[in-house]
């Protein structure tokens, strides 16, 4: 579903600031594929989800979703396609536009925007029953301005509207590294059941291995602009973090040390 | 009593103001782009107005084309910075700048001024009268009804527009790009619309402002920005405590610009120059620009000193790694 070969990144090209991204990264996903991906900082994660999401164009290399290119698309164009939530709460959502609104125009992605009501009739009561399955008491608030949420309930709302119009595939950026450990794990849990609901194809960045190794069918680490490990079905849910920590150090040929405060257990 | 006798024609120069302030708005507010292009559009609006009106085109018909050139002036603004990646600002500025050339010696023929009474002259188009204009500054009554209307209209007009889907879309233009283009919003295309929008209304107030006060003048659009931040400012300072809502904030805009007039009537029958009016804009807009950063300068350095100080009791004894 997900082809990607060859593909490669560089900042600030012939500067002494130049910096390799992604280094000629292959990956193949398959349809309902609920892959995560850990890696230290600076190992080109970001990079790849905002190289599939179009948010600038590759230098080398080629992405194909569904057979279809989409390495030179513009990145309002694909969004057709793809759902986001980013690390940063405050990105997902329009802050001084209510929530129905938020989730109106996430209900019309990929759709041209017409000369006709924003909001149709019968679409709020559809809202209101999509916030209540968050759990988080938002089905009332559905005027409320999203910039009075907190950051986890703005984190809900995002991943509600990257689904709300299912995605040919889902790419989640450490989204909820921001949030406190409760709501973290309450946001996790609450996308562990979008997705496996959906059966979406997904692509989730964390920076816990706990995590990336109890979520997901697939697990892939990344380093140096590379994916250095890829494991997957039955061996992956065997997977312990002593033995992910091993197979990191044998295929990056480092030590794991300056990372590990990084990545965390 | 002279007060008294000034304060139709300080209502009516604020509710046309108003409408300049409404199009700001939607540039300034919604699109989060200070866009400079207004001083140019405002003025074209005058002056289409006024030889569109000497070459025979019907008032209401004139008014509909300033509106028409505003937009386009708006666009124009919009693709310089969008497509041609010309920096807002600037780009503003290049169109504003051009405008002045077109609307001297392309419009207006190498006149820089344009009386209605001087038609006659000038086109020998004697079918004229000024009785055909939509509002003039001896008919009290029109001048202020005539403005009214108009801003109650693109109040409405707007406030539908914006619960549209493209309206929504060019709302989350401005308060969040990232998120626009993650829900694949053409944020490039809202640019330009919601300026075009901005810049007919912009252009349909010097239409009205034209026929006000009898001529369209080349200069008359400068400092229109500054003048519509400044009744922005002063609207929303007072609208947005009463309600944080859409058509409550435009009619506190236009509420800030006749509040702004009126102001100005006063000081000048207190004796000040009409030419400190510029002057006087610019002070409001520096102060209430100023004012909410020295606020939060203010408050930071003491949460900031406070933290220090904190800092400071908790590495008692060790050795200061400041
Ligand atoms: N927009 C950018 N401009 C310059 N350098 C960048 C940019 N984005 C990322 N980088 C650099 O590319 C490398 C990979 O970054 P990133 O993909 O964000 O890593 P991570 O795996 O932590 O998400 C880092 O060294 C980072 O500094
Ligand atoms: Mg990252």
């Amino acid at each position: 579903m997900l082809k990607i070969s060859g593909l490669e990144k560089t900042f600030n090209p012939g500067t002494v600031n130049a910096k390799t991204a992604l280094a000629g990264l292959d990956l193949y996903l398959e349809d309902g594929d609920f892959v995560t991906v850990i890696g230290g900082n600076g190992a080109g994660k970001s990079t790849l989800l905002n190289a599939i999401a179009g948010v600038w164009k590759p230098d080398f290399g080629k992405i194909e979703l569904d057979g279809l290119d989409i390495t030179g698309m513009p990145e309002h164009k694909r969004a057709k396609f793809l759902g986001r939530v980013f690390q940063d709460p405050m990105m997902g959502t329009a802050p001084d536009m209510e929530i129905a609104e938020n989730l109106a125009i996430a209900a019309r992605r990929g759709t041209k925007r017409r000369f006709v009501w924003g909001i149709k009739k019968g679409e709020r009561e559809r809202y209101k029953e999509l916030l209540a399955t968050l759990e988080l008491g938002l089905e009332s608030r559905l005027t409320s301005k999203v910039g009075l949420l907190s950051g986890g309930q703005r984190q809900a709302v995002t991943l509600l509207m990257a689904t709300l119009n299912r995605p040919k595939l889902l790419l989640l950026d450490e989204h909820t590294a921001a949030l406190d450990p409760k709501t973290a794990s309450k946001v996790l849990k609450l996308t562990d059941k979008i997705v496996s609901e959906n059966k979406l194809t997904t692509l989730m960045i964390t920076h816990n291995m706990h995590d990336a190794i109890a979520y997901g069918n697939r697990l892939i680490m990344m380093h140096e602009g590379r994916v250095v490990v890829d494991v997957s079905g039955e061996e992956k849910k065997k997977l312990t973090i002593e033995q992910l920590l091993q197979l990191f150090e044998q295929s990056s040929g480092s030590k794991f040390g300056s990372d590990k405060a990084i990545l965390s257990k | 009593m002279a007060f008294l006798n000034a304060l139709p024609g300080a209502v009516a120069q604020g509710l046309i103001w108003g409408l300049v302030a409404i199009g700001i708005y939607i540039s300034y507010k919604i699109l989060d782009i200070a866009d400079l292009s207004v001083d140019g559009s405002f003025a074209t609006g005058a002056c289409i107005c006024v030889v569109a009106i000497a070459n025979g085109v019907p008032v209401w018909l004139s008014i509909i084309l300033s509106f028409l050139a505003g937009a386009v002036a708006g666009a124009v603004t919009g693709l310089l910075h969008t497509a041609l990646g010309v920096p807002s600002i600037l780009a503003g500025i290049l169109t504003q700048l051009s405008l002045y050339s077109i609307n001297l010696q392309l419009i207006m023929g190498g006149r820089s001024n344009f009386p209605f009474s001087s038609i006659p002259f000038y086109t020998g188009n004697t079918d004229f009268t000024p009785d055909s204009l939509l509002l003039r500054m001896s008919d009290k009554v029109a001048s202020i009804i005539v403005p009214l209307l108009f801003v109650a209209a693109v109040i409405v007009l707007l406030w539908l527009f914006f619960y549209t889907e493209i309206g929504l879309t060019i709302k989350s233009t401005g308060d969040n790009p990232a998120m626009s283009k993650a829900q694949g919003v053409n944020i490039n295309l809202n640019k330009v619309i919601g300026l075009a929008i901005s810049n007919g209304i912009v252009a349909l107030a010097g239409a009205l402002l034209a026929q006000y006060q009898g001529f369209a003048d080349v200069t008359m659009g400068t400092g229109a920005i500054v003048i519509g931040l400044a009744a922005i400012f002063i609207g929303l300072s007072v609208s947005l405590k009463i309600k944080p809502n859409f058509v409550v904030s435009l009619i506190g805009v236009v509420g800030g610009s006749i509040v702004y007039y009126v102001i100005f009537t006063v000081v000048m029958l207190l004796g000040l120059h009409t030419n400190y009016l510029k002057l006087l804009s610019a002070m409001i807009v520096a102060i209430f620009l100023a004012v909410p950063y020295l606020k939060k300068e203010y408050f930071s350095k003491r949460k900031h000193q406070r933290v220090s100080v904190a800092v400071e009791s908790e590495s008692e004894g060790g050795d200061a790694d400041a």
